[in-house]
């Protein structure tokens, strides 16, 4: 089978991990989920699982369905760090089913915040290449769905911040220089005026852990799906000239060398490790790796395990339940492992 | 530095929030930090960020304190308060019914009133021709893409058993995508 999109390194894939286009749609017929009893948001799952299975697209038998209501709390929290679902959409219990495409980049939440969140994932730097996916799978699904759509407002959404495009488009950039050089600070507040918000991917804060952003425009009415991309792709442009100059710059002090190689001993030799020691590392493993000072770790590897070393998705791939230690310890090996090699 | 909480431990965290763009700074001891949340365990799933509750400032109107009965949604029955108080619309047809108590709002988290994007379900297209319309500034994504409708006509051709055109337009077809590959 091919590769899951975090297991490989795409387009300006120094910095940019990952494109993603999230498209917020509902039935016309149908209240919005708020209104919706549990027969009804039944009825939804059933109409949304038969457009996307049973249509003449090639890409319909690729599809599989998980009625998230009936997987344990480890599967759910996997699906969160694998990118798939929203954390809102498993946190409560209630008709919810996902579908999802064998190589994990098109996932389709049905009764989400919105009936429908359609979501297409893709390694490096897609932001055309992606949308054009998304809205193939969003015209296909409307023949048979009928969406909820008005000439003024756009796709009506629950909620009134998606109207319009309904469109989120966003990438994951890891920005350890900017970071490390204390940027991100003006960066934000110069964002939040061009319409576009950033935050981060693990955790909360200014600076987020392994330095991972989330960049996404804020408008989605009055703004054409082309416009919001065209803006999208030139800041995150800029951001990339930017880190690379600065890891440039950061790479030729000892200190930062130090760190980074550190980081690489660490990684190679500990029994032990938490995911957030883990991230920290990766992370500066990740920003020595491009600019030279360490070779013979491939980017796409580092990707690979920025996912896999996560808690949930640990136990999902060893298929045991582990208490912290054993996890760290299974976390250690596998960062052994793929590292010393 | 000393904790700015309990001002008896040394401080050994950093900790910035950014709110609405507001950011704020304090140094902490690691039990002062645990204590408010600043711990780095595993994300918990009971501090999600509860968009309805944030929203519900972002609806509201004078109009929702009159004593007169509280007009519903027919197709829905929400009323324009609960869609204040929830954050949440109820159905596509709220947006008719209240449209001019939603409006204010909606100008203020966009900015704009009018959609510009993708359009589905308008009158067809004729001969790749967009039909001209008062707002078709977002009509460049509605438009079927050249690809799509080479595309087509290549099957068509292809169904006529016409290969010598359909050749043709497969040669024009991988031209466009090169180009567009190359666009990226």
């Amino acid at each position: 089978m091919d590769k899951k999109w975090y297991e490989k390194n795409g387009s300006n894939g120094d910095v940019v991990i990952s494109t993603r286009i999230r498209l917020a749609r509902n039935l016309e017929e149908y209240p919005f989920p708020v209104r919706c009893n549990e027969q009804v948001k039944h009825q939804i799952v059933e109409k949304v699982k038969d457009a996307v299975l049973n249509n003449n697209s090639v890409i319909a038998t690729r599809f599989t369905c998980i009625n998230v209501d009936n997987i344990n709390a480890g599967e759910k929290v996997s699906l969160v760090e694998r990118h798939l679902v929203s954390p809102e959409f498993i946190s409560e219990k209630s008709e919810k089913a996902l579908l999802l495409l064998d190589d994990e980049s098109v996932s389709i939440m049905i009764n989400e915040e919105d009936h429908i969140r359609l979501q297409v994932m893709s390694e490096g730097f897609e932001l055309d290449k992606t949308y054009e996916q998304a809205s193939r799978i969003d015209t296909l699904l409307d023949e048979r769905l009928k969406f909820a759509f008005s000439d003024t407002l756009g796709y009506l959404t629950q909620c009134p911040t998606n109207l319009g495009t309904g469109m989120r488009a966003s990438v994951m950039i890891h920005l350890p220089a900017l970071q490390a050089t204390k940027a991100m600070r003006k960066i934000s507040e110069n964002l939040a005026k061009l319409g576009l918000t950033i935050r981060g991917t693990y955790g909360e804060g200014s600076e987020p852990v392994a330095a991972m952003y989330q960049l996404s425009n804020q408008i989605s009415l009055g703004i054409s799906e082309k416009t919001a991309i065209e803006n999208l792709k030139n800041i995150t442009l800029q951001l990339v000239n930017q880190e690379l100059q600065t890891r440039e710059n950061l790479s030729k002090q000892l200190a930062v060398q130090d760190s980074v190689y550190r980081s690489e001993g660490i990684l190679k030799s500990a029994r032990l490790i938490t995911c957030d020691e883990a991230l920290k590392h990766l992370s500066n493993i990740r920003m020595g790796i491009t600019t030279g000072l360490i070779e013979n770790v491939p980017l796409d590897t580092v990707n690979r395990l920025i996912v896999e070393i996560q808690p949930a998705t640990l136990i999902h791939y060893t298929g045991q339940k582990l208490n912290p230690q054993e996890r760290d310890a299974v976390r250690a090996t596998l960062l052994r492992n793929n590292l010393n090699s | 530095m000393l904790c700015q909480s309990c001002k008896n431990k040394q401080a050994n965290t950093h900790i910035k929030t950014i709110v609405n763009g507001e950011l704020t700074e304090m140094n902490l001891c690691s039990e002062c930090a645990a204590k408010q949340g600043y711990g780095n365990g595993m994300f918990n799933l009971n501090q999600f960020f509860d968009i309805g509750s944030l929203m519900s400032g972002f609806i509201s109107d004078v109009a929702t304190t009159a004593l007169a009965p509280e007009k519903r949604c027919p197709n829905c029955g929400i009323t324009f308060a609960q869609i204040s108080k929830g954050g949440r619309v109820g159905c596509a047809k709220c947006y008719d019914v209240f449209y001019d108590r939603l409006l204010p709002s909606i100008k203020r988290i966009h900015g704009n009133t009018v959609h510009t994007g993708k359009k589905l379900r308008k009158p067809q297209l004729q001969s790749g021709e967009s039909v001209s319309s008062a707002n078709s500034v977002g009509a460049e994504v509605k438009k079927p893409s050249e690809l799509d409708v080479l595309n087509r006509q290549m099957q068509a051709a292809v169904k006529n058993q016409e290969f010598e055109k359909a050749a043709q337009l497969r040669d024009k077809i991988n031209e466009l995508k090169a180009n567009q590959g190359g666009n990226q």
